[in-house]
């Protein structure tokens, strides 16, 4: 165990490299300028946005730029964004709580709603229940969230005037006043952001389960006299829900990357809005830190992933 | 308008017989831009006018929470730093600068007591030197007093190129000495006739020598206060979640009596403008949003709502078209569009002229821009006394086609004209962005019709505007016949914003096409104009000179304005606010209230 871990943890550190080596020449050859505003202001002469440019580094070559971000990276200096001249931890750390919140409410949600309605569309397969859910299951995954999204605004926004649909970061108000308003403003990005995903993860359970099913040692419990709930429950899911684990530990890095469009239209301060703006303003720092970490995050959930599966079902050792 | 006319009517305004709303109309007609109207009053000795907000409250506060939505989020809070319009509407609110500019392009002080005018001493004859005096008894967020040394640091930090501050442009070229402690004298190197720059509206903002005195330099960026400002503003800076949200409280000890109106401040950001303009005019969740590059349209629909009105004031923006001169597909030592080189067709005047008269411009002030712009036909429109009235637009195909069946372009049998093999078939090419595809199919359809082909091109808006040298489609590459984009004039005097008119300023590959003149086009008798104007004291005749100066470019049909763009900002009904086209929406944020 102990060496399969090491030896994945080394398998790693190339990769990562590879990783941040294609980010870097991918975000240097595409086309743009961080100071692209000021081109077009008379007031800031061309002189003055020659030496801003010298001195953040941009005229160097890509190779010499990428060995002096790598070489900071590695001591624990992620750089200082462009646009706002702060650190990037900084500005990544003020990020991540609300990310955290959203995001992760939404997988909550996801979950709540796609475990009982997979198992039970699976224990009654081509039921009415089954057909109803598999329906809206596919409806689910096939509307984009910037629809839906779009969709709720009008409706509970606009029409219904019932949630807000700007997210404030900054509550004014105190105690359960304060839960309140944080519930209203939340319940619709998490909506939006809880139900794509769950239509997903109802697939995902129901195939599982109607694996399991038909397995023989089933048969035998409920040839023991057990109920159809202690069945279904004890025997059933918890062996069908060995590969839905793995499918959310491999949903996790999601969770502290963002959701770029959902963020992006209830204008949500998280991860993956501040990806955005970096992304239009051309602020390769952040850009390169928050990819970065997200690339770091898939590398240690799959690994996480893979050890839990072995956890999980005994049949797989890492020896 | 001959600058003997100009004369007669300041001297009207003088004795009382014109009123200097009347007078500032009549330069407007005549194309000279309300605040050089009003520049010009002030030169002659007539007191400064007022087009501000006026403020009712009788008591500072009580006004509860005004909450303002930014589209784009604002991402730091150093004015000298401030990239954006974004950023320099945030800084505003804490920090203010010796003066600003009101929507008719009035010099409104705010830090300063009075402006200065040779009445009272403040502009010296000989247009080397301005004195401010400075209002008395105003005081930093953190109790220290504001005094003339706060203002000779904030020249000796944004002069520093080390400093890389953004509005360094306006304080390199000049010298600023302390009088006395209320007192700073502001020394030009040569006369200058447009005085109101350093330490005026966006780039003058003053920062606290006491604050910012151990960061200048390299060391700049280090500054805590450029995330947590501490200045002399209506609202104290209470939290700041950069490209998120900023919050501020009422300054009691503010400058203006009765002044700020509201309790806190909210500024959020992101998300786009149809759905910021949709928070204020539809939901009612935000008070105030800015820069609405919204189609009318979708505005008035939401207008409808009944929540929140639409306003809009002139600004020096302008939207046009460059019909270049040069070769743009021909490579001469490792450039296109090289001066060198002589435009196969456009090169003639006739199908130049013709290509003007193809440009339905009511039509796409009408059906695009709606209260967004203003046709024209001159490059400046703003302030009204720099606008040219000579120029006329006109929208005639039949025209058109005279025209260039009498210079000799005959159609072929494609329809499309050509003359000794060469055809007139153009790339047109724009930044993406709805209005201006729109504006593009409009005019490709006219020129269908005289025989003219356009070949439309769109670049994405971050790498047309960029400075990237290695991209070709860049706007100041001009590698195609015609391109569209909209140059804004941050100051309500256009000498700096016509250096896009000067042969020394052309891009070539020699400056890394930063040179300001896209269209390559020069004329001896435009920079003449030009320097003679950058010299001259007397502002009718430094107008005439301006005007001169656009009206060559716009008669050679080199640059084609469509739109003299409006600043469109959304606001609940009871908030009363106050914008301006020359200076950032919350330069008057003192003043706001609500009714």
């Amino acid at each position: 165990m102990a060496t399969y871990l090491i030896r994945r943890l080394l398998i790693a550190i190339p990769s990562l490299l590879g990783i941040s080596l294609i980010l870097f020449t991918v975000l240097a050859l595409a086309p743009g300028d961080p100071f692209s505003e000021m081109a077009t202001n008379p007031n800031v002469p061309p002189e003055v946005r020659e030496a801003i440019r010298a001195s953040f580094g941009l005229n160097d070559p890509i190779f010499v730029r990428y060995l002096r971000w790598l070489s900071a990276m590695a001591q624990g200096d992620w750089g200082f964004s462009f646009a706002s001249r702060i650190n990037v931890d900084q500005l990544i750390l003020q990020r991540l709580p609300t990310t955290l919140f959203v995001v992760g409410s939404s997988q909550i949600l996801a979950l709540c709603v796609a475990l009982p309605v997979g198992i039970y569309a699976a224990t009654r397969p081509y039921s009415v229940f089954d057909q109803i859910a598999n329906t809206l299951a596919f409806i689910g995954f096939s509307l984009p969230t910037f629809f839906t999204g779009l969709l709720f605004i009008l409706l509970f926004s606009v029409t219904l005037d019932w949630f807000p649909f700007v997210y404030r970061s900054d509550i004014a108000a105190t105690g359960w006043r304060w839960y309140w308003e944080m519930f209203r403003q939340a319940i619709m990005p998490i909506t939006v952001l809880g139900l794509f995903q769950a239509a997903s993860y109802t697939r995902y359970v129901r195939s599982s389960v109607l694996d399991v099913i038909r397995l023989d040692y089933v048969t035998t419990a409920r040839a023991k006299g057990l109920s159809e709930r202690k069945v279904t429950l004890r025997h059933i899911t918890r062996n069908a829900l060995i590969p839905v684990v793995t499918l959310v530990a491999l949903q996790m890095p999601a969770v502290f990357g963002g959701a770029l469009v959902t963020e992006q239209i209830f204008r949500v301060p998280g991860i993956g809005s501040l990806l955005i703006d970096a992304i239009l303003a051309n602020d390769t720092p952040v850009i390169m830190a928050v990819t970065f970490v997200f690339a770091c995050l898939v590398v240690l959930f799959n690994l996480i992933a893979d050890v839990l599966y072995g956890w999980l079902d005994p049949r797989i050792s890492f020896s | 308008m001959k600058d003997q006319e100009i004369r007669g009517l300041i001297a009207d305004v003088k004795e009382g017989t014109l009123s200097r709303r009347s007078f500032i109309q009549k330069m407007a007609a005549v194309g000279i831009a309300a605040p050089i109207a009003s520049q010009i009053l002030v030169w002659n000795d007539v007191a400064m006018a007022n087009a501000t907000l006026e403020y009712k409250p009788t008591k500072a506060g009580g006004g509860g929470p005004l909450k303002i939505l930014l589209w784009q989020a604002p991402t730091l809070l150093n004015p000298h730093f401030a990239s954006g319009t974004k950023d320099q509407i945030a800084s505003r609110i804490f920090y203010e600068p010796l003066a600003g500019w009101d929507k008719e392009g009035n010099l409104i002080p705010c830090l300063a007591a009075e402006v200065p005018t040779k009445a009272n001493g403040g502009l010296s004859a000989d247009g080397l030197s301005v004195t401010w005096k400075l209002k008395p008894g105003v005081k930093w967020h953190d109790g220290k007093p504001f005094t003339a040394d706060d203002v000779v640091f904030t020249w000796e930090y944004a002069k520093e190129p080390a400093t890389a501050a953004y509005t360094t442009g306006s304080y390199t070229n000049i010298k600023v000495e302390k009088v006395d402690d209320l007192t700073v004298k502001v020394i030009f190197q040569q006369p200058t006739p447009f005085w109101a720059d350093p330490f005026v509206g966006t780039v003058g903002q003053i920062l606290p020598k006491h604050r910012f005195g151990d960061y200048v330099g390299a060391k700049s960026r280090e500054a805590p206060d450029n995330l947590k400002p501490i200045g002399t503003g209506p609202y104290k800076f209470v939290d700041f979640k950069p490209g998120d949200v900023l919050t501020g409280e009422r300054n009691p000890d503010y400058h203006i009596k009765n002044q700020p109106a509201f309790d806190t401040l909210e500024v959020k950001g992101g998300g786009d403008a149809v759905s910021a303009a949709r928070a204020v005019l539809q939901t009612g969740e935000y008070d105030y949003a800015w820069n609405l590059q919204v189609e009318d349209e979708v505005l008035k629909r939401m207008e409808t709502g009944g929540r929140g009105k639409v306003s809009t004031v002139p600004s020096g923006d302008i939207e046009f078209i460059i019909l270049n001169p040069t070769d743009p597909w021909t490579e001469v030592d490792g450039e296109r569009s090289s001066v060198k080189t002589k435009h196969p067709t456009l090169s003639d005047p006739k199908v130049r002229e013709a290509i003007n008269l193809l440009i339905d411009r009511d039509s796409v002030q009408k059906f695009i821009y709606g209260r967004g712009g203003i046709a024209t036909a001159s490059f400046v429109n703003e302030p009204k006394q720099f606008k040219s009235t000579k120029l006329k637009y006109e929208f005639n195909i039949d025209k058109a086609n005279k025209i260039l069946d009498e210079a000799g372009w005959k159609k072929g049998s494609d329809g499309i004209r050509e003359k000794d093999g060469k055809k007139l078939k153009y790339v047109f090419q724009t930044s993406i962005n709805a209005p201006r595809q729109k504006t593009q199919a409009i005019i490709k359809q006219a020129c269908q019709r005289a025989g003219i082909d356009l070949e439309l091109k769109s670049v994405t808006a971050s790498v047309f505007f960029s400075s990237d040298v290695a991209n070709p489609d860049t706007y100041t590459k001009l590698y195609v016949d015609m391109e569209m984009y909209t140059t804004t004039q941050p100051q309500p005097d256009p000498e700096r914003f016509l250096n896009q008119f000067v042969s020394w300023e052309i891009a070539n590959k020699e400056n890394k096409w930063l040179g300001r003149n896209v269209s390559r086009y020069s004329d001896p008798a435009a920079d003449e104009a030009y320097k003679a104007a950058q010299k001259e004291l007397d502002p009718a005749k430094r107008a005439a000179l301006l005007i001169k100066v656009n009206e060559i470019f716009c008669e050679a049909n080199i640059i084609l304005p469509l739109l003299s763009r409006t600043r469109v900002a959304a606001a609940a009904n009871n908030v009363m606010h106050d914008h301006s086209g020359w200076d950032v929406d919350t330069w008057n944020i003192a003043a706001w209230y609500r009714s």
